[in-house]
């Protein structure tokens, strides 16, 4: 390749406005980095507003799980009549769960948003690229805390007691918001990665039903055989579980929150700047 | 317009390989500032591949790409303030109004909160959308849509505007209506790059043309100059009695003028096809004809397809023999 660079004269450029020189309106501050997440944030939550029925897993699924799962199997694992001591188990447990499944919603979403246009025009516009991916993941989390909030209403309802404090309650909260976040890093990897939306699906099923349900979210592991017990212990649901349930139900905490936030810190190191990348790369 | 020496668009032998399909095989373009360049070729000849490059959406292989002075490699960003994006491909937001579309895009290019409303409703105003303003962009018929797709590219008033088949899948009404709005673009001093398969829209929009095939260009100029290569109109003639075509084609031979001289018979459809570069000709043809006594069944102009451009300028068939925009719904 022996291209002759032209040099060329001052760039005509009647939108640029007097006196940014073109390095400085390459850069995008901090500032107009927020604006630019806050009105693809506005963009998505009123794509909700118009398709109420995409909240239909964030509203009913909590409401789902944990009526089956302190009515079918709450007798069986704590003893009949005993429904209410597994409503202490299981909802902390279910809060992980929670920040799967949303996540996974994300994966979805980002590739169907790939096949419609407005990706690409987001992609010619003078922003950073990761606003795009940024704005997605605000908006989940948002999903996520509504979806947390309705599973503790009912667990409320249901008998759930909470034995420590209001504050441990929310530091059991955030904790899942920020593994649910950083798990939402690999569902639009995969997202990304893959043609369809149906394919993002499937593949998200065969990672989740083995870390969901090898995991201390539903029922304690000492009941396990040994194999599965050892994957149980390192499943980082199980830590995040652990940790929620110490947290609202009193119990050793620190080293399992810990563990998650390391889980969680490590997730989004490895995935979000191979999102990113990945989705500056998409042709 | 002054500054027409400049050029808006200098593309200098740019690649894109897709594993052996070459997108683009080394493409040299220029698109002076206010004007059209028409970017003619059939389906998969690189034109939407080329309008990736040039918006930043893919990076070529080798070869400079720079538009309004900025190199789509090293500065895309400050490019990216430049230009506008409309076609096949770049849309808005289906599940959002009209108007949210506009303030959203506003937004993000940075206008204030009050400006980037008041941009919005000036755009819905002028693409005469006010009255949809509200609806979500699913509701919108095609031509609504593809008028929101212009105002969404125009809110940041680009000085460079991509135009990707634009009127693709379109009724004649409502293209109409597409070349309306690109006229009056242009006319108030935006640069346009419009990608076609169509030699009328081409011709209607567009000063200049370059026609690429296969990812290489085949042919560029003045869209009179290419018209005269290629012949302009074509005179379909169908006489009551195909036994005529041979004498028919023989007497317009014998005049010896270019263009009409070149007559053939298409025997499959009992036809004749003459090349015609004037009305004076086009009379001349039809004079002809009557004063010989041959009846005729049919006749009728048309302009060269894309087929017949390609036929004329490079002796052979589009290798894509379906030049219908089929794929182009989504």
């Amino acid at each position: 390749m022996s291209t002759t660079t032209v040099t060329r004269a001052p760039a005509p450029t009647p939108a640029a406005p007097a006196g940014r020189t073109p390095a400085a309106e390459g850069r995008i501050g901090l500032r107009a980095n927020l604006r630019h997440i806050g009105a693809l944030v506005r963009r998505n939550a009123l794509q909700i507003k118009q398709d109420p029925e995409s909240m239909f897993d964030a509203v009913l699924m909590p409401i789902i799980f944990i009526l089956l799962f302190v009515y079918v199997f709450g007798g069986a694992i704590s003893g009949k009549g005993n429904n209410d001591a597994y409503v202490n188990y299981v909802a902390p447990g279910l809060m992980a769960m929670m920040g799967l499944n949303i996540a996974m919603a994300v994966g979805v979403g980002i590739n169907d948003d790939i096949k419609k246009g407005v990706m690409d025009r987001f992609r010619t516009m003078p922003i950073a690229r990761s606003s795009v991916l940024l704005a997605k993941i605000v908006v989940e989390v948002g999903r996520m805390m509504i979806a947390t909030a309705i599973l503790l209403g009912t667990g409320f309802l249901l008998g759930l007691d909470i034995k420590t404090s209001v504050l441990h309650l929310f530091a059991a909260i955030g904790l899942s918001v920020v593994f649910g976040a950083s798990l939402m890093w690999i569902f639009i990897l995969l997202g990304l990665t893959m043609k369809t939306a149906q394919a993002v699906q499937g593949m998200a099923m065969l990672v989740l039903m083995p870390l969901q349900f090898g995991s201390s979210i539903f029922a304690p592991p000492d009941s396990m055989p040994g194999w599965l017990k050892t994957f149980t212990d390192y499943n980082p649901l199980s830590n995040l579980a652990d940790a929620a349930r110490n947290l609202v139900n009193g119990g050793p905490v620190a080293e399992s929150v810990w563990m998650t936030l390391g889980w969680a810190v490590a997730i989004t190191v490895v995935t979000a700047p191979l999102a990113v990348a990945k989705f500056r790369k998409k042709t | 317009m002054t500054r027409t020496e400049h050029n808006a668009v200098e593309v200098r032998g740019l690649v894109k390989h897709y594993g052996d399909t070459k997108a683009l095989d080394g493409v040299d373009l220029d698109v002076r500032e206010g004007t059209v360049l028409g970017v003619l070729g059939p389906n998969g000849a690189g034109k939407t591949t080329l309008v990736r490059c040039l918006s930043t959406l893919i990076v070529p292989d080798a070869g400079t790409a720079t538009v309004a002075g900025y190199d789509v490699v090293r500065h895309p960003r400050q490019l990216r303030r430049t230009i506008g994006l409309t076609g096949q491909y770049a849309s808005v937001d289906e599940k959002l109004s009209g108007w949210e579309n506009l303030y959203m895009i506003g937004r993000l290019l940075d206008l204030s909160r009050k400006d980037a409303r008041r941009r919005a409703d000036e755009m819905l105003e002028r693409f005469s959308l006010t009255e949809a303003a509200k609806r979500a962009a699913m509701t919108y018929s095609g031509g609504m849509r593809r008028r929101l797709d212009l105002a969404a590219s125009m809110i940041g008033q680009p000085a460079v505007l991509y135009l990707d088949e634009p009127t693709t899948g379109l009724d004649p009404r409502t293209r109409n209506e597409v070349w309306d709005e690109v006229r009056r673009m242009v006319g108030e001093g935006v640069t346009v790059l419009l990608t076609t398969q169509y030699m009328e829209e081409a011709e209607q929009l567009a000063s200049e043309l370059t026609v690429i095939d296969r990812g290489r260009v085949i042919a560029n100029g003045g869209v009179d100059e290419l018209k005269a290569k290629v012949g302009g109109r074509t005179l379909k003639v169908r006489p009551v009695d195909p036994a005529d075509l041979p004498e028919m084609a023989a007497a317009l031979r014998e005049t010896g003028l270019d263009g009409i001289a070149g007559a053939t018979v298409v025997p499959d459809e009992d036809a004749l096809y003459v090349p015609i570069l004037s009305d004076e000709q086009l009379t001349a043809v039809v004079g002809l004809f009557g004063a010989r006594g041959y009846g005729i069944a049919h006749i009728g102009t048309h302009l060269p397809s894309l087929d017949e451009v390609f036929l004329a300028i490079t002796g052979e068939k589009t290798h894509v023999s379906d030049t219908t925009p089929e794929e182009v719904t989504a």
